[in-house]
């Protein structure tokens, strides 16, 4: 069951400074999970985009949601943000049910859409004042406006309307938008898809900094690169169903394998034991997937020299959350359709 | 009740049309004031329907409530299309505001953007020929109770259609000869007894009746009975909007 808040009013009214939001809560409120997802169904006439999803976010907590496309991730954000209602099951947000107590559940979170959407009609300055007055805050509003600009480097930008800005400044436009109102929950729906290596350093720093002062930061994402240096905890979605959720470091020491690149020397062909491990390679190197305990790299170097191949050089490195992911899912989280695992 | 919420979004509405003043307040009125020249240079010494009463003083609140039924119509069922199509009604439909604020913003912005074309209207037809004004209040009851309702029609419009060309089939196969046959132009007495009996089925017709009867004190339908087939149609639709809204049909699906 989802507990119910005993003091919805009080963390409906967020303080001035968001700052001290999580810190000031009291604490039966700061220990309710930042979102509670329980037994979330969704279906759009034959096609389950959910299929009984179950978890918490705990409060100040870097949360990882990775899947494929079609996983439904967009589907479950949409449901936290109220804008898709559920088939079953009941989503909270700070022990705020997103349908029954609406609005405290809305004021406590901050949503960055996937899409690059906007109001063409206004500046962006505008934007975020008139997004701060749908959520009750006025003028005193203004300054932490001024501060979001300044941060997001969009100052200059404050009496543009958002078609003239780029891509990357539209997506800065709209994480200003999400926590215009200052929510304690921030959910950033592949914020980076499709910035440039820069603005994504800038938006990763900026997301760190927020979590840093104790927001509790939802990244979905296709760059598994990004969830990796971030999250302190993934959870992974495939086919409306939640296949893992764990810390990082759990995620990654549960898959006992390493991989081995080698460059080789010879003509001649690669032992039967040897191609079973290979993964990958190209142009005289080859990648192998040792399992730990089970495969050496001794006897492996064995293999390839009674074959009468030749090491030049030995690499290793342990596996990323993109192996992790793969071995899985069974395909890239970019890739539209099913490819075999590695 | 988030009344600041409410007020932004009413706001923004109201901002919206204002930015493209030329297109939903100033188009209509020169339009309205073209109809007015050509049917009332043509009809004036032809006709008069109401003794003491000239065909072009007759036919200017008949274009003023039309020209509020159209563009009230617009601005509710454009902005929620717009926003719908562009993806930005997402950032009104995650803010807390409940289906109520949301019907109150949306309505009020229409029905100014509607009071702004009547009064332009008015305006210019003051100049033509100085208008009566037999019941002040009746005529302004008439006036923001039809702009809602229209405004209601075209937030319900704006729900349903998935893209303009939905919304365009709506004010053309629906709107539009339903303001046109409603008297606008003539008496519905001067019409065959069908048409005039279809006529006290089309809720377009109390409307400028009843509105036209606050300026000269005459009409052809009982003014009592204008105010509450209007009052009752804008109810009506207004508890299917709520009901709609509320449920988040087709907006969250």
């Amino acid at each position: 069951m989802i507990p119910q808040a005993p003091r919805q009013a009080a963390v409906a009214r967020i303080p001035r400074s968001y700052l001290y939001t999580v810190a000031t809560l009291s604490p039966p409120i700061s220990q309710l999970p930042a979102i509670r997802i329980e037994d979330l169904h969704k279906s759009y006439g034959e096609l389950q985009a959910l299929r009984g999803v179950s978890f918490d976010i705990r409060p100040g907590e870097f949360f990882g949601l990775l899947g494929p496309n079609g996983a439904g991730k967009s589907t479950l954000i949409n449901i936290i943000a109220g804008l898709v209602r559920a088939s079953q099951g009941r989503v909270a947000v700070l022990g705020h049910d997103v349908v029954t107590a609406w609005r405290p559940a809305r004021l406590n979170l901050g949503v960055v859409p996937q899409e690059l959407v906007y109001d063409p009609f206004f500046p962006v300055r505008d934007i975020l004042r008139l997004q701060a007055g749908y959520f009750g805050k006025g003028r005193e509003q203004w300054p932490w406006i001024e501060h979001l600009l300044q941060e997001l480097d969009l100052a200059d930008k404050a009496k543009a309307t958002i078609r003239q800005l780029s891509g990357g400044m539209k997506r800065r436009v709209l994480i200003a938008q999400a926590l215009v109102h200052k929510p304690p929950v921030l959910i950033l729906d592949e914020p980076t898809a499709g910035v440039d290596v820069e603005l994504r350093r800038t938006l990763w720093q900026f997301t760190k900094r927020l979590h840093a002062e104790g927001h509790t930061v939802v990244l979905t994402t296709h760059y598994l690169e990004e969830a990796e240096q971030l999250c302190d905890r993934i959870a992974i979605l495939h086919k409306g169903e939640l296949k893992e959720l764990e810390t990082k470091p759990a995620l990654l020491a549960r898959h006992p394998f390493r991989f081995l690149r080698l460059r080789l020397e010879g003509a001649a062909q690669l032992p039967q034991s040897i191609r079973v491990l290979q993964v990958g390679g190209s142009e005289g190197e080859i990648e192998l997937r040792l399992q730990r305990g089970q495969d050496s790299i001794a006897g492996i170097l064995d293999a390839l020299r009674d074959a009468g191949l030749r090491v030049q050089d030995v690499h290793t490195r342990e596996p990323t959350l993109e192996d992790i992911f793969v071995g899985l899912i069974g395909e890239h989280p970019t890739a539209n359709k099913t490819v075999q695992p590695a | 009740m988030n009344l600041h919420g409410t007020w932004t979004l009413f706001l923004k509405e109201t901002r919206r049309f204002l930015s493209v003043l030329v297109q939903t307040v100033l188009t209509p009125v020169i339009t309205a004031l073209l109809y007015l020249l050509v049917f009332g240079h043509v009809m004036d010494e032809r006709f008069e329907i109401y003794a003491g009463v000239s065909y072009t003083a007759f036919l200017i609140p008949g274009l003023i409530m039309m020209s509020v039924i159209q563009n009230a119509f617009a601005n509710t069922s454009s902005s929620v299309t717009q926003s719908k199509m562009m993806g930005n009604l997402v950032f009104v439909l995650m803010a807390p505001l409940s289906a109520f604020e949301l019907f109150i913003a949306y309505i009020g912005a229409a029905v100014l953007r509607a009071m702004l074309v009547a009064l332009g209207l008015y305006a210019v037809g003051w100049m033509i020929t100085p208008l009566p004004l037999a019941h002040p209040l009746f005529m302004l009851a008439l006036l923001v109770l039809a702009s809602a309702a229209l405004a209601v029609l075209g937030l319900i419009g704006g729900i349903l259609a998935d893209k303009f060309e939905h919304l365009s089939a709506f004010q053309n196969f629906f709107i539009m000869p339903l303001s046109f046959l409603s008297g606008v132009f003539y008496s519905i007495h001067s019409l065959p007894p069908l048409w005039r009996d279809l006529s006290h089925y089309n809720p377009f017709f109390y409307m400028i009746d009843g509105f036209r009867y606050g300026f000269f004190g005459v009409g052809d339908a009982a003014p009592l009975l204008s105010l509450m087939v209007v009052g009752g149609f804008t109810l009506a639709i207004s508890t299917l909007c709520l009901l709609m809204l509320r449920s988040g049909y087709k907006l969250r699906p």
